[in-house]
């Protein structure tokens, strides 16, 4: 390692970035999950990121948690405390430490002073000489090292003990045996840190900064969204990062859609592949079931054939797209939002699809629920786009909020009544002008409403037609309808600059707390810029407006291709010398630090004297 | 094909069954397959079948994927509504459908390219999950739409009407039917209505996964010499196993039987049942035997018909799932939304 300068040791309250390294499949889980915990109940907002491998046991793996009273709760870039367990990845989790941060190992087995740094503070604790005296088994000394670390850490960060305690005690509330072991463990680690080292100079203090949020992985949100939004078919296929939607939604059901006989509110599938999956929520969506599946870039691939049909046919169907990193089977366990354009034109043909664009696992369970209505009512795919990052990490939201008078909107489905009484019925009619025809169920009327369904040319009456002027109608009809979702998907959401500027940035998802904590920073070194979050395609009005009332617009995202500033050039007609790329895509979230850096460095030389005069 | 419309009147006596409805209350638009096409025969049966069985018309939904056999849907029971699909991508949309409403009767139309090719995966695994349907497979051996492409279930040695001999192994979908837990099987051919419209009718009112794989000659590109799928070829390697009579309700056997010969099975729906034996030794109800009788038949060059399986036990996807007698799709927001004080409680379970 080359020579580096001394630094003084960081000093800092409530305002750190902790990593473990650990090896998967050790047990850390749990362990590290209760650090974030102790934090969360000290009143201490903490955003906890599991960085892992496609992997069941060996590989290294890595939790990153970020300590923020003030709130910033994305990926803050750059560690200042490494607590180093993974002798694969040593080299690179040192070197990822910041000038002047501190380095936490297990100091059983002596290290050559070339594997250290001497710009940083190293800490060295022999876990598995503790653990090794105090256990006999060899499964309790590796999983009550776990502990034994998070005992050592609280000493020298401040971690309350009594709150740890508490949670451990909720954590194995139905196995009491394992809260004296734990507490235990923890105290070994702590007792032996106190007596040996002084406390560091990063901090944690009781604050009242959590309030009454709640801590949630955006699957477990999306799948209770689709719990409220009335989903009654759910068919899915495994698939990395996706999985848990199914599972949480099997899970909420059995608790929330259980008859007292025993019999369920809910049919779930797991189907053979995806193209069965999205095929029995079609078939479930064209006989008035709500059914939706869940899956990743690789299943949405398998599914365009069907999201073409939907698309054609007008078939409601919910996909939610827990997005990782492609192409092919790419990262499978890292994150990105690059399906957008995938999903966005999905299928053959000329094809549009809704997609919603959740930034946290708040609106994945507002969204959840709304995804539903919106294919009702526009009898067609919904795309729910998260990403690894909002699905599988858990987040510090509000907490989740329905309005009891709210009901499920069916959309236009004609009834029994309607069709008894004379109403014309013709599948493919724009009766309202607004796109949107009317469907009806099977089974409603013994003699009228009944059509044929086909994903080939028909007429308004839903005839087999191959007349270019049938097909056109129903081509341009489908356009309007497009243009109806416009105006019904969620609005952007818009945060003004402090200052007028004619400078803007859009972003969107999981990108949301990082982009926030960078305009703070930009706006404190006097880079003005209104910001804007999309939250659906297609755009609404508002997204245009925002770039014509704008000379220069960042477009921030997490893909290589700059996807949703195509779908901006393409929908909008927007000149692309407007729109600014800034592009993270290396399957890790996207830092405040990389933004702050790649908006202000072109801000800085794009405007460096107006700056200075202003 | 004809391109005349059909005409919407008929005969004032024509009779009615049970429902009232006429039997051209069952049929559909004029067929687009070319004249003498087996699947017309077939579409013949299925209307046949569901007058008989008094069906209302607006309680069945039909599903096709894709292919000559996948567009008869719309040639009969026009007044039911239909899906054709995707190709080879019926059973998984038929199995939604199901899932929404358990209360209307499936009928899947399929071919031996959209179940046997494209579609073996979903022929399979909407078997052994148990969905109540009647899958049926119009099997030709044969793409007709792209022009005499062999299919999946072309015996080994057959020739297409080039000339050109089939190099691979014939897929038999009654087989892995069996194999798969269809829990009704049969096979006939569209030429012999008296066979097929009670194994339709049979099928139709099965309450599990119940198979036909019918064969049904290519008048167009696999009926000639050397196709194992021609009328001929059928008619002269037909191995009949039994003779079923469907009956509604339960009434008394009245014809006379030599003893042993007929065997009763009464399904979940009330009807019954009866098989009567032309082959001995052949028990309807005998999963395993059924398997080695196909076997060695074919391996004889015979094509066994018949009902050749049926558990009256069976049971559907929506008995395994444990889901609610009422249909799905007819829950509302009382039934499906848990409410605000649910949801108070699982916000404090996440902090």
């Amino acid at each position: 390692m080359p020579e580096q300068v001394k630094a003084a040791p960081l000093s800092a309250t409530n305002d750190f970035v902790v990593k473990f390294a650990n090896v998967n499949g050790s047990g850390s889980a749990s362990a590290n999950g209760l650090f974030a915990k102790a934090i969360i109940r000290m009143g201490v907002p903490v955003a906890a990121r599991n960085i892992f491998p496609s992997n069941i046991q060996g590989l290294p793996t890595w939790y990153e948690v970020r300590v923020s009273e003030a709130g910033h709760l994305g990926r803050r870039g750059g560690v200042d405390i490494a607590v180093a367990l993974n002798p694969q990845t040593w080299d690179d989790d040192v070197a990822e430490i910041v000038p002047g941060g501190y380095l936490f190992y297990d100091s059983t087995r002596p290290m050559p002073a070339s594997k250290f740094r001497t710009d940083i503070t190293v800490i060295g604790v022999p876990l598995t000489t503790i653990c090794n005296v105090a256990y006999k088994l060899p499964r309790e000394r590796q999983l009550f090292k776990n502990i034994a670390y998070v005992g050592a850490l609280s000493w020298l960060i401040g971690i309350d003990t009594e709150v740890v305690e508490k949670v451990l005690a909720e954590e194995f509330a139905s196995k009491a045996k394992l809260i004296g072991a734990n507490v235990q463990a923890f105290n070994l680690g702590r007792n032996w840190a106190k007596e040996n080292l002084k406390p560091i100079g990063l901090q944690l203090r009781h604050a009242d900064a959590v309030g009454n949020r709640i801590f949630v992985e955006g699957n477990n949100a999306a799948a209770l969204g689709a719990v409220y939004g009335g989903a009654t078919v759910c068919a899915w296929y495994p698939i990395t990062p996706s999985t848990s939607v199914a599972e949480a939604f099997m899970s909420y059901c059995e608790d929330l859609r259980t008859n007292e006989d025993g019999s369920k509110r809910y049919a779930i599938v797991q189907a053979e592949d995806e193209i069965a999956s999205i095929g029995i929520v079609v078939g479930a969506g064209w006989n008035g079931a709500r059914s939706f599946t869940c899956t990743s870039g690789p299943g949405i691939s398998l599914m365009n054939e069907f999201i073409g049909l939907s698309y054609f046919a007008e078939i409601p169907a919910v996909i939610f797209d827990v997005q990782r990193g492609g192409p092919s089977t790419g990262m499978p366990t890292r994150t990105q939002q690059s399906d957008l354009l995938l999903a966005a034109y999905a299928s053959h043909g000329d094809t549009k699809h809704i997609m919603l664009l959740p930034a946290d696992p708040g609106e994945c369970f507002e969204m959840g629920a709304t995804a539903f209505d919106l294919a009702d009512r526009f009898q067609t795919t919904v795309f729910v786009m998260l990403d690894l990052d909002i699905g599988m990490q858990e987040w510090l939201v509000e907490p989740f909020k329905w309005d009891d008078k709210r009901q499920i909107d069916r959309g236009k489905v004609m009834t029994y009544e309607e069709l008894e009484a004379g109403k014309e019925f013709g599948r493919y009619m724009d009766v309202d002008h607004d796109g949107i025809p009317y469907r009806t169920y099977p089974g409603t009327h013994p003699t009228r409403g009944a059509f044929f369904t086909r994903g080939t040319s028909r007429n308004r009456a839903a005839g087999y037609s191959e007349k270019g002027v049938d097909y056109q109608y129903n081509m341009e009809r489908l356009l309007a309808k497009f243009a109806t979702a416009a105006r019904a998907v969620p609005a952007p959401v818009m945060r003004p600059a402090k200052k007028k500027t004619k400078k803007g940035v859009i972003y969107f998802g999981s990108t949301t707390p990082a982009m926030h904590e960078a305009l703070e920073a930009l706006e404190a070194n006097g880079h003005h810029l209104d910001a804007m979050r999309v939250r659906a395609f297609p755009f609404p009005q508002e997204v245009f407006d925002f770039i014509h009332a704008h000379d220069e617009v960042f477009l921030v995202e997490q893909n290589r291709d700059a996807q949703l500033r195509t779908l901006v050039v393409t929908e909008g007609g927007i000149d692309p010398a407007k729109l600014v790329p800034v592009l993270h895509y290396d399957g890790a979230p996207i830092t405040a630090r990389f933004l702050i850096d790649a908006i202000g460095k072109r801000m800085s030389a794009a405007n460096p004297i107006r700056e200075m005069a202003e | 094909m004809t391109y005349i419309l059909k005409p919407k009147m008929h005969h004032p006596e024509l009779p009615a069954n049970a429902r009232g409805f006429t039997r051209r209350d069952y049929e559909g638009r004029v067929s687009t397959l070319c004249a003498g096409c087996g699947h017309d025969s077939i579409s013949a049966a299925i209307v046949q079948a569901a007058f008989e069985l008094d069906i209302e018309p607006h309680r069945l939904a039909k599903m096709s994927g894709i292919g000559c056999s996948s567009k008869t849907p719309d040639y009969f029971l026009g007044q039911s509504h239909g899906f054709n699909s995707v190709h080879g991508r019926m059973p998984s949309v038929l199995t939604g459908a199901n899932l929404a409403n358990r209360d209307l009767i499936y009928l899947g139309v399929s071919g031996d390219g959209d179940s046997a090719s494209i579609g073996l995966g979903q022929f399979a695994h909407s078997i052994r999950r148990g969905v109540n349907m009647c899958y049926i497979v119009e099997n030709n051996g044969v793409y007709g739409l792209t022009k005499g492409q062999f299919s999946a279930t072309s015996d080994k040695g057959s020739k297409s009407k080039k000339g050109v001999e089939n190099t691979e192994s014939g897929i038999d979908l009654v087989a892995l039917a069996l194999q798969l837990g269809a829990t009704y099987v049969g096979r006939s051919f569209s030429g012999d209505k008296a066979q097929l419209v009670p194994l339709i009718k049979g099928a139709l009112s099965h309450h599990g996964p119940a198979v036909l794989d019918v064969v049904s000659p290519c008048v167009a590109f696999n009926n000639h010499a050397g196709s194992t799928k021609s009328f001929d070829y059928v008619r002269e390697h037909n191995d009949a196993v039994n003779r079923l009579d469907v009956i509604l309700g339960r009434a008394p056997i009245t014809a006379d039987y030599a003893p042993g010969t007929v065997t009763e099975v009464i399904q979940h729906d009330g009807s019954t049942l009866r098989l009567r034996k032309l082959e001995e030794s052949y028990d309807a109800t005998n999963r395993i035997g059924a398997m080695n009788y196909l076997q060695e038949r074919h391996a004889a060059g015979e094509i066994v018909t018949g009902l050749l399986f049926v558990d009256p036990d069976a049971t559907d996807l929506h008995d395994r799932l444990g889901t609610m007698e009422r249909p799905l799709n007819t829950l509302g927001t009382k039934d499906l939304t848990p409410g605000a004080a649910a949801l108070a409680k699982i916000n404090e379970g996440l902090r």
